[in-house]
């Protein structure tokens, strides 16, 4: 199998702070106007997303950890969200939605 | 009344390969007046409009259809998430790559056996080494890769095999479908239908890659109805989720329902999704829970099963009424008991049938037979 790809690192397990996250190449993020919803598509599968939840995954476009929640506190005017958001992406990261990377 | 939300697109019935438990109808060299381009366009619009975001492409074969690309590019225009349901035979490396700049999401390619006589018998093609050369390439070309392998009593004792190749070959998901007795399945359920110690075994083997496969590689596990004491949740709810189109654009709620006699399935040729949806006798026929006899009819569980499978319960029964005789309250659970013990009984070479295979002349004697009075 030496044609395929590395996988990524850490494609689950531990929300690591120095990584890059990125969205997964293999689902799809998408605004549903019959469902007024985001939705995670993926093979044979959907998964409706409640409005933070989807704030959170188009933020992550490469940035680090700690860039995302700056992002989202600034974007929500809010504070201490690190938690929370946290709490999410490693849900997301064991359901193979988002990925992590070194470089 | 909800809405479609998955839109299964039968786009043939064609197909290269013979797989003696193809869900397809006995008779499908009857229903080959395929839908043009153009009317397959309006369906997905149509659908899409209603709210449906999920779209199989499926068959028969859906890579015989020269227009796969254009259909493609139509889906995605559209923001359909498309998946191609393909016995992987016939695609190439210049076809996955237009399919994908047409901007299809996922390919599923089915085995039939870890082992090359059997997935060629199996086929009734020799099909093997090209399928495993596909299953890379859609790797290769950034595809989630989704293989389906049909579990029966040919291959059931291969399990361990099955899993270790999905390893190899890199998939992302892996669907081990045990055998549904619907069509040509029904018709060689006697040579197909394991006994229940080999499911438990080839259960157990599944569970263990499971575990062991987490987060590389998700594995769904058809379950063999057979062996449980309540139905599968057809189809979601007769008429809430999904929508099948036949290749002759006949409206389905849900792929086998052709075989209920006096549906009246509506075609699309004649009527819009939205009125086949909404104001079709057949849509309506099993909706909610008002047409459901004893016992389902005061039974707590309902809304969780809506009383199985329609087609299972006429297949079965004779009346599509009837609770799913599957259901261990089901007074006719007998029959699906007495099924397994007729499929368990004997099945040495000497003396049982030898498996009918999916193809054009075997269909043309179903349809001889639908035909001629009995
Ligand atoms: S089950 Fe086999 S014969 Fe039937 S459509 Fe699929 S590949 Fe073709
Ligand atoms: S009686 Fe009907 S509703 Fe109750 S479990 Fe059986 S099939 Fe389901």
């Amino acid at each position: 199998m030496s044609d395929t790809p590395p996988p990524p690192t850490g494609n689950h397990g531990q929300l690591r702070s120095d990584c890059r996250l990125r969205f997964s190449p293999l689902h799809r993020l998408q605004w549903e106007d019959a469902q007024q919803k985001y939705v995670i598509l993926y093979p044979e599968g959907m998964v409706e997303l409640n409005p933070s939840a989807a704030e959170i995954l188009k933020l992550c476009d490469g940035r680090s950890l700690d860039a995302l929640v700056a992002a989202l506190e600034a974007q929500f005017n809010a504070s201490e969200l690190k938690n929370d958001v946290t709490e999410f992406l490693e849900v997301a990261l064991a359901n193979g939605w988002i990925r992590q990377h070194d470089d | 009344m909800t809405k479609p939300r998955w839109l299964l697109a039968e786009l043939t019935y064609r197909c290269p390969l013979q797989c003696p438990y193809c869900s397809n109808p006995l008779d499908y060299v009857a229903h080959s007046n395929e839908l043009t381009t153009d009317e397959w366009k309006r369906v997905f619009s149509e659908a899409r409009a209603m709210g449906a975001v999920q779209l199989g492409l499926s068959g028969g074969e859906p890579l015989i259809r020269p227009d796969l690309p254009e259909l493609v590019q139509h889906a995605r225009n559209l923001g359909y998430y498309s998946n191609l349901i393909s016995s992987g035979y016939g695609l190439d490396e210049p076809k996955i790559v237009a399919l994908k700049s047409a901007g299809l999401d996922h390919i599923q390619i089915s085995i039939q056996s870890p082992e090359k006589t059997l997935n060629d018998f199996l086929a009734g093609t020799e099909s093997f080494e090209h399928k495993k050369a596909v299953a890379h390439l859609i790797k290769r070309h950034g595809y989630p890769m989704v293989l389906c392998v049909v579990i029966h009593r040919q291959n059931i004792h291969q399990m361990r095999e099955i899993l270790d190749m999905a390893v190899e070959l890199g998939a992302d998901y892996l669907e081990l479908a045990n055998c549904q007795y619907y069509g040509w399945a029904l018709l060689n359920r006697d040579q197909l239908l394991p006994t229940q110690a080999q499911f438990i075994e080839a259960e157990a083997i599944a569970q263990e890659y499971k575990t062991r496969m987490a987060g590389k590689m998700k594995i769904y596990y058809v379950v063999p109805d057979y062996y449980e004491d309540r139905p599968k949740a057809c189809m979601n709810g007769w008429g809430t989720t999904f929508l099948t189109i036949a290749p002759d654009g006949q409206a389905l709620p849900c792929h086998e329902a052709r075989v209920l006699p006096g549906l009246n399935c509506p075609n699309v040729r004649d009527y819009s999704i939205q009125t086949i949806w909404e104001d079709s006798p057949a849509f309506n026929r099993f909706r909610g829970d008002a047409w459901m006899p004893e016992p389902c009819q005061s039974c707590p569980e309902k809304h969780k099963d809506f009383g199985g499978c329609r087609c299972q319960a006429y297949l079965m029964t004779g009346d599509m009424y009837a609770t799913d005789p599957v259901c261990g309250l089901s007074a006719d659970r007998a029959k699906i008991d007495a099924a397994i013990a007729a499929a368990n009984k004997d099945h040495t070479a000497a003396t049982s049938r030898p498996l009918v295979f999916r193809h054009s002349r075997n269909s043309k004697i179903f349809v001889e037979k639908s035909q001629s009075p009995h």
